[in-house]
């Protein structure tokens, strides 16, 4: 490939690109990110190669293997071009007729339509379903169309026209005053407008300066960037390059995890070919400007993602946070001048630069603009990666997009944020969605996770494991972030245990107000949020815990106890088959009882229960009833007997 | 370099750009508490026992004194009631970790914190990075070195380092504000094989 030396060449080649491709011609895409790598998308795209030879389709048939589409509960997915008919939970022995019905005009395979849950109505198109249909996928939306490993596919799509006219049409100030005027604010957590930070660095005195893509992403449950450097990588690459141009720097960064594989090879290609079309290196399209990007791979710290943290991981030391009184904008990597952003940061700017401020202001509300990617986790029906506009709430975000609660239970509360962010009960489910509406509430944007839970989940246990989390991730630098954590650990540890005393909360509030005041990066700054937005919606269940030894939500296993209703109890012997631990005493027509030294609280028997018998409860905070005495035990049934 | 004037605890004090707010406290004779911090040191930021009240115009936030740098017109305040319960609980979670030393023993008079407020947990070290940062700046050898992370960091010497560096130096003992850096040393000593030499270090 001859490298693109001006803006007419590149429009040249992307025209040629196009003419090449018949937008009618069929195609199936299949998503081929991580998450539906787990469900089998590398055998079922084999089998698609396979079948696609074996009906000797291969000059009619194209397969594209695209991103992450999102809709991750229903993994594989495929989507046939032109018709863009969609199938889910697709497994090898679908291929054939999948393959055979691509090639035929409006040809359907009915049975792998989605079905509205509600409707029962089969849908064909993904923009019909609901849930895409309430999504607006401005920076996701391409994933499912191209395939990341190839450069052209991203051309055909409009790609580099942002990069192109940044650098031909506009001046590294003008470039500035858009992202500015857009009011982009940093999707990894902060929320900080982007264009302060770049103008920032922009004014900062030295030479070198960097730009810096972060994508340390570690928050449990959120995928949202990895999805976006899988699926879609020259899109932050793009990014980065406006951005780097605005300022005034020619090297840049991408600091990514390495437990994402697959975004590294993905990157990896794209900057290979960036490189080779002339995006990258020197005079990038005949305009003077230079720029080079470097992958670094993270080594699996947390913090890391702090940008001081980051930037001194970077520097190839211990990645611990430094003090940032002096802004890592103004002094970063190496004492540089360094703009540290998020991948879903990087990914708007081309579309700002393209349509412009005026267009991306539009969406969102009064101070978040645009759209936020949030990967949707926990006890939901469609689980997956969601974008929608600022402002949506998050009732609409949990039942209309993602399909409410499965197995008809009750909606608890919403964890957003990230581990340092917090619980949002279900009196606030009308909130709309942004960077300073979620911060009221207790919790935060951050970069994106959305863990639904559900009436079985203990609110406590939810402090205790996320501080169990950043306890673990802490870098240890700092005394009220280090020993606090520790000590909120055990705090919250015993009161899940029933061990809790007296004046715990109290501890914990101080606890938290020392390393909220005190703390040296984010991470402890941020870290008591679990707790307090915990105890400041559900405080009655930390009280009974400590004061009545209770978990409400017959979660904490340690405040829990397994009995037999001798009255429902029918003898059927499942519970005492099934039970791991020998616990259950019973035979045949003989009522069973648990022996409560050898339970082990597992909670097979309250699972194993026929439910039309319903004989094991699950109790807390009160005290088993005795065993029944053995006479009674016999069960004697009249019609079965003899 | 130009002067700049700020007010700490009420005194006018001179300071010049560059400096930290506990430099220019220490100058005027006013004194911050610290566990963390030496002269000869990069500012580490780490104990946070010298977190201050600054206000700049109507805006007030708390730093800590040994990183932020003076500014034109700054109002320092260095005690508050905030402040010394933030070091009250500052100094009773070190306390679990280091019961018996003096330094922080008699901070907590000061400070009214109650060493046996959390469960001791007697690691001895409190992470104030002295003796690694001295090593590694002063005497530019990393013998000694921090390893593992968040509540399982711990110091350790390198053996091979100390081997040779160690015995004659023993610089940062002193430095440590409890006993841990002994600990680790006597540790190290006899881990190490063959024993650790007596004849001077062969660089330099």
């Amino acid at each position: 490939m001859p490298r693109i030396n001006s803006p007419s060449e590149l429009e040249k080649l992307r025209q040629g690109i196009l003419s090449d491709r018949d937008p009618e011609k069929p195609c199936i895409t299949l998503c081929s990110g991580s998450a539906c790598h787990a469900t089998g998308s590398g055998d079922v795209a084999a089998s698609i190669e396979t079948e696609i030879e074996k009906q000797g389709l291969s000059a009619e048939l194209d397969l594209r293997k695209t991103g992450c589409h999102g809709f991750c509960e229903r993994g594989p997915i495929i989507v046939n071009h032109p018709e863009e008919s969609c199938y889910f939970q697709i497994k090898p022995e679908d291929i054939p007729e999948i393959v055979s019905q691509a090639v035929k005009e409006k040809g359907i395979v009915e049975r792998l339509l989605y079905t509205d849950l509600n409707t029962d109505e089969k849908i064909i198109n993904e923009s019909e379903i609901p849930f895409y249909k309430n999504q607006k996928r401005l920076v996701l939306g391409s994933n499912g169309s191209i395939d990341p490993k190839s450069i052209d596919d991203y051309l055909a799509i409009g790609g580099y026209s942002a990069l192109e006219k940044a650098l031909s049409q506009m001046t590294p100030e003008q470039v500035l005053e858009e992202v500015k005027k857009s009011n982009l604010r940093g999707r990894g957590g902060g929320g900080f407008p982007a264009g302060r930070k770049w103008e920032e660095s922009r004014n900062a005195p030295g030479d070198i300066k960097y730009v810096i893509v972060n994508a340390d992403e570690g928050d449990p449950g959120a995928y949202m960037d990895r999805s976006l450097l899988e699926g879609n990588p020259h899109s932050v690459l793009e990014g980065l390059m406006i951005g780097a141009y605005a300022i005034g720097s020619h090297e840049g960064y991408i600091y990514v995890r390495q437990e994402y594989p697959l975004a590294v090879e993905n990157l990896t290609i794209a900057l290979k070919l960036a490189e080779e079309y002339g995006f990258l290196g020197k005079n990038i399209l005949g305009s003077n400007f230079n720029f080079n990007i470097i992958v670094h791979k993270g080594a699996g710290a947390f913090v890391c993602g702090e940008s001081s943290a980051l930037m001194t991981a970077l520097e190839g030391r211990a990645g611990e946070p430094r003090p940032k009184y002096i802004h890592t904008a103004v002094k970063g990597v190496w004492d540089n001048p360094s703009v540290l952003n998020n991948v879903e940061t990087w990914a708007n700017v081309p579309l700002i630069i393209n349509k412009g401020a005026d267009w991306f202001t539009k969406i969102g509300t009064e101070k978040s603009k645009g759209t936020k990617i949030f990967s949707l986790v926990g006890k939901i029906t469609n689980t997956g990666l969601v974008e929608v506009p600022m402002g949506i709430t998050l009732r609409d975000i949990i039942f209309e997009i993602g399909g409410g609660i499965p197995g008809d239970k009750k909606f608890k509360a919403v964890q957003t944020g990230g581990p340092s962010g917090g619980c949002i009960p279900e009196n606030l489910l009308d909130l709309e969605v942004g960077f300073d509406e979620l911060s009221k509430a207790g919790s935060m944007m951050g970069s994106g996770g959305m863990i639904v839970m559900d009436e079985d989940t203990c609110m406590v246990d939810v402090a205790r494991y996320f501080i169990d989390f950043l306890t673990d991730e802490s870098c240890g630098k700092c005394v009220p972030c280090r020993e606090g954590l520790r000590q909120m650990l055990k705090v919250l540890t015993n009161i899940t245990e029933g061990k809790g005393n007296e004046g715990d909360i109290k501890l914990l509030e101080e606890l938290s107000e020392v390393a909220k005041e005190a703390s040296l990066c984010a991470l402890g700054t941020s870290a008591p949020n679990p707790f307090l937005s915990t105890v400041r919606y559900f405080r009655n269940e930390y009280e009974a815990h400590i004061k009545e030894k209770r978990c409400p939500a017959l979660s904490c296993k340690e405040l829990i106890t397994y009995h037999v209703d001798p009255d429902k109890c029918q003898a059927c012997m499942i519970c005492a088959r099934k039970c791991p631990a020998d616990a259950v005493d019973g035979d045949k027509k003989k009522i069973h009882i648990i022996d409560q030294e050898k339970c082990t609280k597992c909670g097979t028997c309250f699972e194993v229960c026929p439910s039309r018998f319903g004989a094991v409860n699950k109790i807390s905070g009160e005290s088993v009833p005795p065993p029944i005495a053995e006479e009674k035990r016999i069960i004697t049934r009249k019609s079965k007997e003899k | 370099m130009s002067d700049i004037l700020v007010r700490i605890d009420g005194k006018e004090v001179e300071a010049s750009q560059g400096m930290t707010v506990l430099e220019a406290a220490q100058s005027a004779g006013i004194s911050i508490p610290t566990l963390c911090h030496h002269e000869k040191l990069e500012p580490f930021g780490g104990c946070r026992l010298c977190i201050v009240e600054v206000q700049v115009g109507d805006w007030m936030k708390r730093v800590v004194s040994c990183v932020y740098p003076v500014e034109k017109n700054l109002i320092v305040r260095t005690r508050s009631e905030m402040i010394d319960k933030i070091r009250k609980m500052i100094l009773e979670l070190q306390l679990a970790h280091a019961p018996d030393s003096p330094e922080l023993l008699d901070l907590a008079q000061e400070y009214g914190a109650d060493k046996d407020r959390f469960d001791k947990e007697a690691s001895f070290c409190i992470h104030c990075g002295l003796c690694v940062r001295y090593c590694d700046e002063v005497k530019k050898k990393n013998a000694v070195g921090f390893v593992d992370r968040g509540i399982r960091k711990e110091i350790s010497f390198i053996p091979e380092i100390a081997a040779k560096e160690c015995w004659n130096c023993k610089e940062c003992f002193p430095l440590c504000p409890t006993e841990a850096l002994q600990a680790a040393f006597v540790l190290t000593k006899s881990l190490t094989s063959p024993p650790l030499s007596h004849e001077p270090s062969s660089e330099e």
